[in-house]
């Protein structure tokens, strides 16, 4: 019997399978149940988990590198305390006027109020940077192009806003050229952005980790110069009165540089140390100061990106699923023993101990398998919730390809896992005893 | 009928019943957790503020083209005035950061004058002369700020002499404990007196260790709308939104043309409700799970026990042939599954403690308490006798002629 090909016998398995679970259906209904909504809930988490720790940006996260400088005077110095995010404007300034990196941007965000032609006046979120923002993070443009490095030098009264701020106002038209008018000042607007949002909003983690991208972008000496509402973590030591101020000392600005080749990595490394011992040479602490360079995904992790309830969720839906798993063992392990008289009649008639084991497995297949298809419903049904939930990521969270095959791939393994046990016992039902005690 | 023979019984379905035990273990750990998880973010939801919440609105207001300092000044003094001119407000002030917001700020305090030492950041309120008033604040000892105590923003960032200041009373007994903080001095912002300890104060928003959040204090600065949020005392809580729609019509006919609009003004009590909605929507995930989690375990022992009626049915046959009754027979089962409740109970409860412990490790979570236990022991008694009714029933009514008959 166990020479006559693997395929027929499949076949006729997976007819004893379906036979067996018609024979018995309230159990049958029970076990797809238990592991549906053990799979529905687990894959529920997991996408949420899978999404929001996600790439961001996947074809540079390797080359974009967060820059962090621990420039404290001695007071204020804690050692073994981690190095800040944000940089002063001093030294912001300092390292962008030095433009080692293939690239770099030193940015703040911000809120700013806009005067549209017709109607109310708009509250905008807004981000000031630096030229180089839109090549580092692979920005597209609709209309138009970003400003440049002498946009920056000289202050330009220039602005790219985002593709739903020129369709609010603008009706979708290319509106390079047109003028946003900003308190009593107005600024030109030389771009407008195509689709564009980055998820985590990974430059700068300090104003809503998720959502859309900023509407307006305006060069940062430009923003200072028309003192437009900075948001964002400010950590100022010692007393002032203006915290944007060339030498205030505040740490508020985001600085990124982007480092295409290991050399550069190294070269940069370097040069940022350099940089911290000259400071230290000036006298502005005696510490030994401290750098800190992080690519995008490193900088996620440090930031602790994914929330932590996410995670709970996610431990929480598998030790559902692992009870719902031993729900199941029970009940295939009461079904098949169940079937002692049928299994030893089989085995008197010649059915090897293998042929019974594949036998109880292909059932726990099908099980698993219509366990699956109904656990991605119940998933598609959790994800709805997860959408309708009041959370910044919660437009974000889509089932996508791999986590559909996740799905049936965990479904299947976790019902097979689940019948082990079962068949190996079905297996050694001896046939002599159960046929004498019928 | 005696539990020696349940047990003997039950050795001959060693592996089900383990099975079962571990099914009704880690259902009980779990359950346990979610419980005192649920707890934790209840108790969090309801964590006071000090604040008389259910009496004050909020209005945000922006302007579109800064004017001079002094110009913004006398702009927000002639708003305040409109505001506290609408029927049924009793207060109104201009105040920075708002409960519930967005934004926090901190400032080192320290004991000494003296950078070296040891500071503690603590969340500062800035607020003109009516705020005590307009939240509703208590005072625990010393007083509240003198009118001519209150300096203006740049007063504070500039002249650092000798600003007051009212402190939470967490605060103070963490800064000066076993000591009336009243007439004590810390430096924060140059030299300030703690003139006033309020009964509680607590940061606008969580930031920083969970510990720190009842320390907070509060300075008298006359801050400009620009800088700040109205905010407004409401006699009567049900006329809180008419007040907002007259603020907002007010503001708007007062003054140049300025961003005002219903999407920066609500009551503090929906700040609140926003401000706490994701732990409501973990709580009800939690409560969700857990109920689906003791149903599947529910079906798994109605599974179980029906498979063993089912398998035994000609002993029952033969004990109620030799005088058991039905009852003695529906005893047994509820006694077989009082058992492996037990077992897996015991197991739960040593498996409840080890995800707390590992919980402890990973967030910021207290140990399990002790009445934890005899919950959960309860409510998988009960589950597991509920669960086992239906069975035991269909047992008893197995009549003594099955025991004749060939299985």
């Amino acid at each position: 019997m166990r020479g006559t090909g693997q395929p027929v016998m499949i076949g006729y398995y997976l007819d004893l399978a379906m036979r067996s679970l018609k024979r018995n259906k309230v159990l049958t209904v029970l076990m797809v149940l238990a592991i549906a909504v053990g799979i529905g809930t687990s894959m529920t988490t997991l996408t949420v988990m899978h999404v929001l720790s996600g790439d961001p940006i996947p074809q540079k996260s390797a080359d974009l590198f967060r820059v962090g400088l621990n420039v404290f005077p001695d007071d204020n110095f804690r050692p073994g305390e981690e190095v800040p995010d944000n940089l002063t404007r001093r030294d912001a300034e300092a390292l962008l006027r030095d433009a080692r990196a293939d690239r770099q941007a030193m940015m703040s965000a911000g809120t700013m109020v806009v005067t549209p032609a017709q109607g109310d006046p708009l509250s905008l979120e807004s981000r000031y940077t630096t030229a180089d923002f839109f090549t580092m993070f692979a920005v597209p443009f609709r209309f138009g192009r970003a400003w440049d490095r002498g946009d920056d030098g000289s202050h330009a009264r220039v602005a790219v806003i985002s593709a739903a701020l020129n369709d609010q106002l603008f009706g979708g038209r290319d509106s390079t050229g047109s003028m946003l008018q900003v308190g009593s000042q107005s600024l030109r607007i030389v771009g407008v952005l195509g689709d564009w949002s980055m998820n985590p909003r990974f430059y700068d983690l300090s104003n809503g980790r998720f959502g859309d991208s900023e509407q307006v972008f305006v060069p940062l000496a430009t923003a200072l110069d028309l003192h437009l509402a900075t948001s964002g973590t400010m950590n100022c030591w010692g007393n002032n009165s203006d915290e944007h101020a060339a030498d205030a000392p505040c740490l508020w600005l985001q600085y990124w540089a982007e480092l295409d080749a290991p050399s550069t990595r190294v070269a940069y490394r370097q040069y940022l140390h350099n940089y911290m011992a000259q400071q230290q040479q000036a006298g502005r602490f005696t510490h030994p100061g401290q750098i800190r360079l992080l690519d995008v995904m490193q900088w996620l992790d440090a930031k602790g990106v994914v929330p932590s309830d996410v995670r709970l969720q996610v431990w929480l839906a598998l030790g559902f699923l692992g009870i719902c798993l031993l729900n199941t063992v029970g009940l295939l392990l009461a079904k098949f023993l169940r079937r002692s008289g049928e299994i030893s009649v089989r085995r008197a008639l010649g059915a090897s101990r293998r042929a019974i084991f594949m036998q109880c497995l292909v059932e726990a297949g099908v099980v698993g398998l219509a366990g699956g298809v109904c656990g991605l419903a119940l998933a598609g049904l959790g994800l709805v919730l997860v959408r309708h939930q009041p959370t910044d990521y919660a437009g974000l969270i889509r089932m996508d390809p791999s986590m559909l095959l996740a799905t049936f791939v965990l479904a299947l393994l976790s019902s097979l896992l689940a019948g082990l046990l079962p068949a190996w016992r079905a297996m050694h039902v001896a046939p002599a005893v159960a046929l004498k005690s019928n | 009928m005696h539990l020696r023979h349940i047990l003997r019984a039950l050795g001959r379905h060693r592996i089900a019943v383990g099975l079962l035990v571990l099914e009704i273990a880690f259902s009980c750990a779990v359950v346990c957790n979610a419980l005192f998880l649920i707890g934790t973010r209840l108790e969090r939801m309801q964590r006071p503020t000090g604040v008389d919440e259910m009496h004050v609105v909020e209005v945000g207001v922006r302007s579109v083209t800064p004017g001079t300092p002094e110009a913004t000044m006398a702009q927000t003094r002639t708003d305040l005035a409109r505001l506290r001119a609408l029927p049924g407000v009793s207060d109104a002030v201009v105040a920075n950061p708002t409960l519930f917001g967005d934004s926090v700020s901190f400032s080192s305090v320290r004991l000494r004058d003296d950078a070296k030492a040891p500071s503690l950041p603590v969340a500062q309120y800035f607020g003109g002369a009516p705020l005590a008033r307009t939240l509703g604040l208590k005072l625990a000892s010393g007083r509240w700020f003198r009118p001519d105590e209150f300096v203006g923003y740049d007063a504070l960032q500039n002249d650092t002499s000798a600003v007051p200041v009212i402190i939470s009373r967490a605060l103070a007994r963490h800064l000066f404990p076993g000591q009336d903080a009243a007439g004590q001095t810390i430096y924060a912002f140059g030299t300030n007196r703690v003139v006033g300890v309020v009964d509680r104060l607590v940061q606008p928003m969580d930031y920083g260790a969970a510990g720190g959040y009842d320390y907070a204090m509060m300075f008298p600065v006359d801050l400009p709308y620009s800088r700040g949020t109205y905010l407004m005392r409401v006699d009567d809580p049900a006329r809180r939104q008419a007040v907002i729609g007259q603020a907002l019509q007010a503001l708007k006919a007062n003054g140049p043309l300025r961003l005002i609009a219903p999407r920066y003004a609500t009551t503090l009590e929906a700040a609140r409700a926003k401000y706490y909605r994701n732990d409501r929507a973990m709580a009800w995930l939690l409560v969700g799970v857990s109920l689906l989690l003791l149903l599947v375990t529910a079906l798994g022992i109605v599974g179980l026990s029906s498979f063993w009626v089912g398998q035994r049915r000609r002993q029952i046959g033969i004990r109620r042939a030799i005088g058991a009754s039905r009852a003695d027979i529906r005893r047994y089962f509820q006694a077989e599954n009082f058992l492996i409740a037990t077992g897996g109970i015991a197991l739960g409860m040593a498996l409840a403690y080890g995800i707390n412990l590992v919980l402890m490790r990973h967030y910021e979570l207290g140990r399990l308490p002790g009445y934890y236990l005899p919950i959960g022991s309860v409510a998988l008694w009960v589950l597991g006798q509920l669960a086992v009714l239906g069975p035991a029933l269909r047992a008893a009514a197995v009549p003594p002629v099955v025991a004749t008959r060939a299985a």
